[in-house]
């Protein structure tokens, strides 16, 4: 066992003190008819083996590509800073602090992560840590139901599908969820519909716990959020807002326009892609429903000489304490992510964020200019920050061709949305601080020249065919 | 720790300055954001603290020395399986091939992650003995939930609708019982029997056509081998009802009992306890299901298909209908996953059976080493950990269970799980696992032995301990009466940009 301390005389002498011959004796207690077959798994792999093994599955991912890719994780510089003190065993080797004379250490950056998040969001209360921003979503919608006493919620059809689905997965039992539809023309195309929203907010016999809009939407798009409050509060809702954390440094964050409740993915703030995670899922409430909130929470106290200390506190919402009562199941959470983002915080600071999304903002601004001036206009006019829709024709084949030519161009929307006809034929494209004015040069030539070869050859034999293939294929 | 000087350290915030800090993020044009409407704009932007990086570094480095790490020394935290965690899974973690990959990335440039996934859950189904895995529930708890929403797909399916109640044992973890409320099913708690485990004649009698499952933890959170399961599992089934198996404890049985070939229709794993993924100061961690035939449909979506030609992909969202659907986003936490995949590989079969040999040797030896001066209620071969209790200690000193554990603290050991199970009076649930070596396990017992001693001779060093840590017990009445949750008095970043 690579691992292991014990030498053949340790065991003996282990198993001498049992009064034992074997340790097979220590298995007795299972019956003989349940006893395993044998595992089917390889040898043991030496770990230079194993190492080369990994290195070629690593390998075999592209992460080469020049990329256009956001929908809800994104790119960004983490100074090497946060991930070489993320690296002392003393952070991610330690558990839960549940003994907190020798987690200071724990208990002191999660206070501090509580803090700098509720900076942002402009909230009271935030919990220390969910799975991910879909999941933090969900324990929001629960949470609404659970402080109006109500069973439905109405979630925006411009929220992260993903966190749609995982919001029909935790409500599909006994609750009820109905998406809220899109404008679909006009200057508010791709937002939330207010008039039909304020329709499905009157239905007296259906009182409606909690409002979920995301802001930025998964388009890219600016959200009437104080609209969108004031109509959930005129119904008796609470007004859940998924907000993303770096896009906090320059837009208005959820407390300053009446939301009750933020939830959010934390992976832009230093963590790397990973694909899928981990992640962090940020939670925030007003201090109005504290009692409400699931998760760890940790307060600040004092020792019995009076010396400033940490602990988790209001434990009795967990479900150690309080069972099957409990607030929510959540156990092991996403700690040490929510370490990473306060390194992160802490090292770019206050100006460095605000670079970053603005950054990312200017960025945006170049590539919506430059792919405009090939005629591959915005899909909505309404404002946004650093990501964006775009009409493409067959977007399904011209991004797959653009990764031959070493560009990932962000979504197919038609992929994620498939019920969606006004996202057929879209692409949703983001720009970050590291998007450099050369990628956007060369990624706008690079679609210029497959729109330009389609258009000009119309069908031209293999490409033409691989595109209606494609197409098909997928619908 | 440090050498000299206080070893608490000042809040980000008091140790910010403002005009410090700088020179990460290129600045942009100052009319970056001109295009956005005034009102959409932080009208005031968020106080967070100024440092410059080696106050950044210096803060979190002195931080982290007030933590208790498996790194630095035995941390037998029962039921959490704080073993070593190798270096090579970080390093192969952060490998750019898994790290950069964008979770939405197309399946054609992601074939090594995809390639990973398909053989971890084929790993995990080996060593479960279950048809399939699903990789995407980021925690113990949320696989709990995920296996208690398919058994209800399950049921509801078969038009058997009247089934609202799930069954568990009282030594159960809490997540269990709070699973079964999230999945809208309402609880009933089981008394175990006298020996610590289920008391088949309770089950038996609570089972019927409102039973939807049963949670069991095998091995028992008492460090117990449920030897009665093969009852329990027939008349689960023979009640129309299916059997969860909470895997928590799956380090003590590797190579040795495989749930699924004992019929269970569901598990999860927690690849943070059994398969060495760290567990960072709380998180996170990866909590797979795994399933018999009974429940396959119901799997969460996406799962990970190898198609004919060798390449993988992701199911398509609505692609199979019967399943639950989406527990969180993306594919799971892939990160996590890569380590257990490196874990399991450099073990292979005669090493994950080793595992669980020298996990049950240890936590036997430890137990006999403890006989005589704690009470052990539960006195047969345990598996991988042990309860053992103050009972008798604390009825002859007034020392508790609580005061010897933070005295644990002064020997250089973290405290075992205390209170827990419920069922335990003034118990302490200890888990050594397989990395600690005998020379370890004899000064942990040494120290308990110790401890024992001054209960009885200077109970009062007992009952104010610990001594040496960083703090000393802390009030925690006022923290949850007048919870103090954030700094209030932030200043900073209200001045203009400093370069």
């Amino acid at each position: 066992m690579p691992y292991g301390p014990h030498t053949t005389a340790d065991r003996e002498r282990m198993l001498s003190a049992l009064g034992l011959d074997s340790v097979d004796r220590l298995f007795d207690d299972i019956p003989p008819e349940l006893r395993a077959s044998p595992l089917d798994l390889p040898p043991p792999e030496p770990e230079l083996e194993l190492a080369a093994h990994l290195r070629v599955l690593a390998a075999r991912n592209r992460t080469d590509l020049v990329s256009f890719l956001g929908a809800g994780v994104y790119r960004h510089w983490s100074p090497p800073a946060v991930d070489q003190l993320l690296l002392r065993g003393e952070w991610y080797t330690a558990y839960t602090p549940y003994q907190p004379e020798v987690s200071q250490g724990t208990l002191q950056s999660i206070y501090e992560y509580q803090s700098l998040m509720a900076e942002l969001v402009s909230l009271d209360v935030v919990s220390a840590s969910h799975y991910d921003g879909a999941a933090a979503t969900a324990e929001a919608a629960l949470m609404s139901c659970r402080a109006t006493g109500r069973e439905r919620v109405l979630v925006s059809r411009a929220v992260h599908p993903h966190y749609r689905q995982t919001l029909a997965t935790y409500l599909g039992h006994g609750l009820e969820l109905d998406e809220t539809p899109l404008v679909g023309e006009g200057d508010a195309a791709g937002t939330t519909d207010l008039a039909t929203l304020e329709r499905m907010l009157a239905d007296p016999a259906r009182p409606v716990a909690g409002v979920i809009s995301a802001h930025p939407n998964f388009l890219g798009l600016l959200e009437p959020m104080p609209r969108i409050g004031e109509l959930a509060h005129a119904a008796g809702a609470l007004f859940v807002a998924v907000a993303e954390p770096v896009s906090l440094a320059v837009l208005a964050p959820p407390g300053a326009y009446g939301a009750d409740i933020a939830a959010g993915e934390g992976q832009s703030l230093g963590i790397s892609p990973q694909y899928g995670g981990p992640y962090l899922g940020i939670l925030a409430t007003t201090e109005a429903l504290v009692r409400q909130i699931p998760g760890r929470l940790v307060g600040k106290t004092t020792d019995l000489d009076g010396r400033r200390a940490f602990v988790m506190t209001l434990r009795a919402r967990e479900q150690d304490i309080r069972r099957d009562r409990a607030a929510s199941n959540i156990c092991t959470n996403q700690a040490l992510l929510a370490l990473a983002a306060s390194i992160y915080l802490a090292t770019v600071g206050p100006h460095g964020l605000r670079d970053v999304a603005a950054g990312g903002a200017a960025r945006a601004t170049e590539l919506e200019a430059a792919l405009a001036a090939i005629g591959v206009p915005r899909l909505h006019p309404g404002p946004y920050l650093n990501e964006f829709a775009v009409c493409v024709p067959d977007a399904r084949a011209v991004h797959r061709r653009l990764i031959g030519r070493g560009f990932l161009a962000g979504l197919v929307l038609g992929d994620a949305e498939p019920d969606d006809p006004s996202l057929a034929d879209a692409l949703l494209l983001c720009a970050t601080e590291l998007t450099t004015t050369g990628e956007i040069t060369r990624f706008a030539s690079a679609l210029e020249e497959i729109l330009g070869g389609r258009q000009a050859v119309g069908v031209e034999a293999g490409a033409g065919e691989a595109i209606g293939t494609a197409t098909g294929a997928a619908r | 720790m440090s050498v000299t000087g206080p070893r608490l350290q000042p809040t980000l915030f008091e140790r910010s300055r403002p005009g410090r800090g700088g020179g990460k993020i290129p600045h942009p044009p100052g009319d970056a954001l001109a295009r956005l409407p005034v009102e959409a704009l932080r009208s005031r932007p968020p106080a967070l603290p100024e440092l410059n990086e080696p106050d950044v570094v210096r803060h979190y480095v002195n931080l982290s020395q007030l933590n208790f790490a498996v790194d630095t020394g035995f941390y037998p935290l029962g039921s959490c399986t704080m073993k070593f965690n190798p270096k090579l899974n970080e390093w192969a973690a952060r490998l750019p091939g898994f790290a950069d990959l964008h979770p939405m990335a197309p399946d054609e440039i992601a074939q090594g992650s995809l390639q990973l996934l398909w053989e971890l859950e084929r790993a995990l189904a080996a060593i479960s003995g279950m048809l399939a895995v699903s990789l995407q529930p980021a925690a113990g708890a949320q696989g709990e939930l995920t296996g208690i929403l398919m058994i209800r797909a399950y049921h509801e399916a078969r038009g058997d609708e009247a089934r609202d109640e799930v069954l568990v044992p009282d030594s159960s973890h809490g997540t269990n019982p709070a699973t079964a409320s999230m999945a809208g099913y309402r609880t009933i708690t089981i008394p175990s029997a006298k020996d610590g485990g289920v008391d088949l004649d309770a089950f038996r009698a609570a089972l019927g056509p409102r039973t939807a499952a049963v949670m069991i933890t095998n091995p028992s959170t008492l460090g117990l081998f449920e030897s009665r399961i093969g009852e329990l599992l027939d008349a689960v089934h023979s009640a129309g009802a299916l059997a969860y198996m909470d895997g928590a404890n799956l380090n003590a049985i590797l190579g040795r009992f495989k749930p699924g070939e004992a019929g269970f229709d569901v598990m999860h794993f927690n690849v943070h306890k059994t398969f060495s993924t760290p567990h960072g100061g709380g998180g996170p961690g990866a909590g797979p299901v795994g399933v018999g035939e009974r429940l396959l449909p119901f799997l969460p979506s996406p799962r990970v298909l190898r198609e004919d030609n060798g390449t993988y992909r992701l199911e398509r969202a609505g692609e199979r209908p019967t399943s639950i659907g989406r527990l969180r986003s993306f594919v799971g936490n892939t990160g996590v996953l890569v380590r257990a995949y490196a874990y399991i590989r450099a073990h292979g079969a005669s090493g994950l059976r080793e595992v669980s040999d020298d996990a049950v040797l240890a936590a036997n030896y430890l137990k006999s080493r403890l006989a005589g001066p704690f009470d052990l209620p539960y006195d047969r071969p345990c598996k991988h950990e042990f309860v053992a209790s103050a009972s008798s200690l604390k009825a002859e000193t007034g020392v508790r269970t609580l005061d010897i554990a933070k005295r644990l603290i002064d020997f250089g050991f973290h405290p075992p799980t205390i209170y827990f199970p419920l069922i335990v009076d003034e118990g302490m649930l200890i888990e050594p696992t397989e990395t600690e070596s005998v020379e370890t396990l004899d000064a942990f017992a040494d120290a308990l032995v110790v401890i024992a001693a001054e209960a009885r001779s200077d109970p009062e060093i007992v009952r104010t301990a610990p001594h040496t840590a960083p703090v000393r017990r802390l009030d925690e009445v006022t923290a949850a009466r007048r919870p103090d949750l954030r700094w209030r008095s932030m200043a900073g970043a209200e001045t203009p940009c400093p370069d």
